[in-house]
C-alpha cells in the first residue's frame, strides 16, 4: 500500500545518482528488500514506471534481492533463517534457547544502477 | 550503441525520512516534548485508550494528540471534547504518516507548553511500521477480537514498537485468542518489547501503561 512513497524516494536518489554520473538512460536498479517488508514487486515496477516517465529512468527495470529474515541467537551467537510464517515454539537449532535479536529482514537499500 | 556501466549507490531508501526523524526528535528533546506514536489496525481501540490515557496522566503531564485519519475529524472532536489541545492531520488517502507530515502537524501546537503528544496514527498495521515519524517511543496496540495470530501477518509492526498493549482483554471469555502463544510469537520478533494487557472499556491495565509512559516521558524531558 505504501509503495508510492517508497518509489518516489527510490526515484529521487536515482535522479540524484544519474545527475551526479551523467547518465542518459538508466536500464536497472538494484534493490535490497527485506522480506519483513510488505512490498509487492509487481506494484513497485507499476508505480516506479509511473513515477519515472520521462525521466533518464524512464523504463528502468527493478532488480530486488530480498534479504531474509535472519535472528541471532542471543546466547551461543548461532545465526539462523525465520519463517515468518512459524513464530511458535522457535527455539536456537544449535544451543536450543529461546531469547534471539533480528539481524536482518528490514533492509531498504538501493545497491546500484545499471545505466549509460 | 553506448557501454553499459554499473554504478555504485549504496543508500538506504528512506534515508531522507530517517534524517528528518532524527531532526524531529532533536528538536523535541531541545523543546522538553516526549512524542508517542501509537498504532494499531482501525478498531483496536487507539481514540479509548488514548482518552483514558489522558484521565490517567493529565494531572501528571500537559498532553497534546496529533490524530491522523485519511478523511475525517471525528477522533480529532472527542479528543478535543476532553479539553485536550487536538490537532488532526487529514492524511488524504495517504495510508501512514511519515516524519514531515508529523512535524507539519507539530507547528500547530505551542510544543514549549506540553510534556506529551501522542500521535494516533492511521489505523493500518502495515503501512506505518515502515516510516519513522520522529517518535521517541512506538507503542501498537492488538485487541483481542484480531486474533493471536497477527504477528505472523504483520510481523515487521511487532518488530518496531517498544511496547504493545493486548486490548479488550474483556472480550478474553468469549474467544479462543491463545495469549501465550501471542506473547511467543511477538517476543521472537522482538526480544525487547513490553507487553501489556489493557481494555480501554474497563480501564483494566490502563494504569499500567500511564505509569510506563510517564517513566518513559519524564526521562526523556527531565
Amino acid at each position: 500500500m505504501h509503495e508510492l512513497p517508497v518509489m518516489q524516494s527510490i526515484l529521487t536518489i536515482i535522479l540524484k545518482h544519474a545527475a551526479m554520473h551523467r547518465v542518459k538512460k538508466v536500464h536497472a536498479i538494484g534493490l535490497s528488500v527485506g522480506t519483513l517488508s510488505d512490498l509487492e514487486e509487481e506494484w513497485m515496477q507499476k508505480y516506479f514506471d509511473h513515477l519515472s516517465a520521462g525521466t533518464v529512468a524512464q523504463g528502468a527495470k527493478l532488480k530486488i534481492q530480498w534479504v531474509p529474515a535472519v535472528l541471532s541467537c542471543d546466547e551461543c551467537g548461532n545465526r539462523f533463517e525465520l519463517d515468518k510464517t512459524k513464530l511458535d515454539g522457535i527455539t536456537c537449532p544449535a544451543c536450543g534457547q529461546r531469547k534471539f535479536s533480528l539481524v536482518s529482514g528490514r533492509e531498504y537499500h538501493i545497491r546500484d544502477m545499471e545505466a549509460e | 550503441m553506448a557501454e553499459i556501466k554499473l554504478i555504485e549507490i549504496k543508500e538506504e531508501i528512506l534515508s531522507d525520512n530517517k534524517k528528518e526523524a532524527d531532526e524531529l526528535r532533536g528538536k523535541l528533546k531541545d523543546r522538553k516534548t516526549f512524542l508517542l506514536n501509537l498504532m494499531s489496525s482501525p478498531g483496536a481501540g487507539k481514540t479509548t485508550i488514548i482518552l483514558k490515557t489522558i484521565e490517567h496522566l493529565r494531572k501528571r503531564l500537559r498532553i497534546g494528540v496529533l490524530e491522523a485519519d485519511i478523511d475525517s475529524v471525528v477522533d480529532a472532536q472527542k479528543v478535543a471534547g476532553a479539553g485536550i489541545p487536538a490537532v488532526q492531520i487529514r492524511t488524504g488517502g495517504f495510508c501512514h504518516l511519515d516524519a514531515s507530515m508529523v512535524s507539519r502537524g507539530l507547528d500547530a501546537f505551542d510544543l514549549s507548553s506540553l510534556d506529551l503528544i501522542i500521535i494516533e496514527n492511521v489505523g493500518n498495521l502495515v503501512c506505518p511500521a515502515e516510516f519513522d515519524t520522529g517518535a521517541v517511543r512506538n507503542a501498537m496496540i492488538l485487541s483481542v477480537p484480531e486474533g493471536d495470530d497477527k504477528p505472523l501477518k504483520y510481523p515487521l509492526m511487532f518488530s518496531v514498537c517498544d511496547v504493545l498493549l493486548v486490548n479488550k482483554v474483556d472480550y478474553l471469555g468469549m474467544s479462543d485468542f491463545d495469549m501465550q502463544a501471542l506473547y511467543d510469537r511477538v517476543r521472537t520478533l522482538n526480544p525487547k518489547i513490553a507487553i501489556m494487557k489493557t481494555s480501554g472499556r474497563t480501564g483494566q491495565g490502563v494504569d499500567t501503561w500511564a505509569d510506563w509512559l510517564e517513566v518513559e516521558v519524564k526521562r526523556f524531558i527531565d
